[in-house]
């Protein structure tokens, strides 16, 4: 029997192509998020509040990332922001090159703020780098206070949990003090903002925290 | 369901390991997949089975190592396995600590079957 070491990481393709991305929002200035979370909880709207609150003070452009549909761009659309869709057809994460094709299709000289929607999964766009500066993880209220538990590898590798339908908190069974000590416990130091898309609450603190990430932002 | 594009990396990463053809059957890959790395084996396992059957690979096994999730501490500097996902130190409770192992996803060797064992 003969052995022969290979000792490489899996992903290390995706890694390499994340890093092209990365050296390309850098060179351009641009801060990227990866918006994360479960399919429902509220992705598309935050994006739509944080546009309302941010067109004006930085220039946006989006990536929206479906299994199927043009749906999400086309909300985006209305806020005239440059958006490209990818859709996966049935692959449940972007990959780095996804993006990587995307930036292709968009002149990045104009932008100061870039966010990726991802596929709506919280188990492997964990595990999938796409360049950004950070991770923003979307959980909405009825989804239990467990989750940040049952998902740990999103809320880990997350720098930001949005909780978010907080105006359905009086309707569901779910102690909100009780999840962020959920979400803490895996990740110590998530930044935590809770909002809802129907009241508006919570979407100004959202927003000027992330402006002040913006190099460009004035 | 991202372990049939993760199980399709790794048979890309083997193929690119292997001695030019005609090389002996691969008996076995060998892997090492953290707590946290997202993956589930089954699935995986099963993956790389169904789509080996054309490639170099057909009849390999996956051999999977778990690799725990384990932590240092930066205040009391104790390593610790992280159990229940609780990033915080077991002993003084700090919550600065460093991961040490736990989202590995890596090929970390092929085993060939060599002449005398084919020859059986």
């Amino acid at each position: 029997m003969s052995v022969i070491t290979i000792e490489r990481k899996v992903l290390e393709k995706n890694d390499e192509i994340a890093r092209l991305n990365r050296a390309l929002f850098a060179q351009h200035g641009i801060f990227a998020l990866n918006f994360v979370s479960s399919p429902g909880s509220g992705k598309t709207s935050i994006l739509e509040r944080t546009l309302e609150h941010l067109i004006g003070r930085v220039r946006i452009a989006v990536i929206e990332g479906d299994v199927q549909t043009d749906l999400d761009a086309q909300r985006v659309a209305k806020y005239n922001v440059p958006v490209v869709q990818i859709v996966t057809h049935g692959g449940c994460h972007l990959e780095a090159k996804l993006v990587y094709d995307a930036l292709t299709r968009i002149t990045l000289d104009n932008i100061d703020l870039f966010v990726i929607e991802n596929v709506g999964n919280l188990v492997c766009p964990a595990n999938y780098d796409l360049g950004e500066a950070m991770k923003v993880v979307v959980m909405s209220t009825t989804e239990g206070e467990d989750k940040p538990l049952k998902y740990p590898g999103m809320f880990r590798n997350s720098t930001v949990l949005l909780i978010n339908k907080i105006d359905l908190l009086p309707y569901v069974n779910v102690k909100l003090e009780k999840l962020r000590q959920n979400a803490f416990q895996i990740n110590p130091s998530l930044i935590i903002f809770e909002t809802s898309c129907t009241t508006g609450a919570g979407i100004p603190e959202w927003c000027d925290w992330l402006v002040k990430k913006v190099p460009a932002a004035e | 369901m991202h372990e049939l594009s993760i199980a399709q990396n790794v048979i890309e990463i083997v193929q690119q390991n292997l001695p030019p053809a005609p090389h002996p059957p691969v008996r076995a890959v060998k892997m090492r997949v953290g707590e946290m790395a997202g993956v589930v084996i089954d699935s995986l396992e099963f993956c790389f089975s169904a789509i080996i059957s054309d490639t170099p690979l057909k009849g390999a096994r996956l051999e999977v190592e778990r690799v725990p999730v384990v932590a240092h501490c930066r205040g009391c500097e104790l390593h610790f396995e992280v159990e229940h996902y609780a990033f915080s130190c077991p002993s003084c409770e700090n919550i600065e600590i460093e991961v040490i192992s736990g989202r590995e996803l890596q090929v970390v060797e092929v085993e060939l079957l060599d002449e005398k064992v084919e020859a059986i």
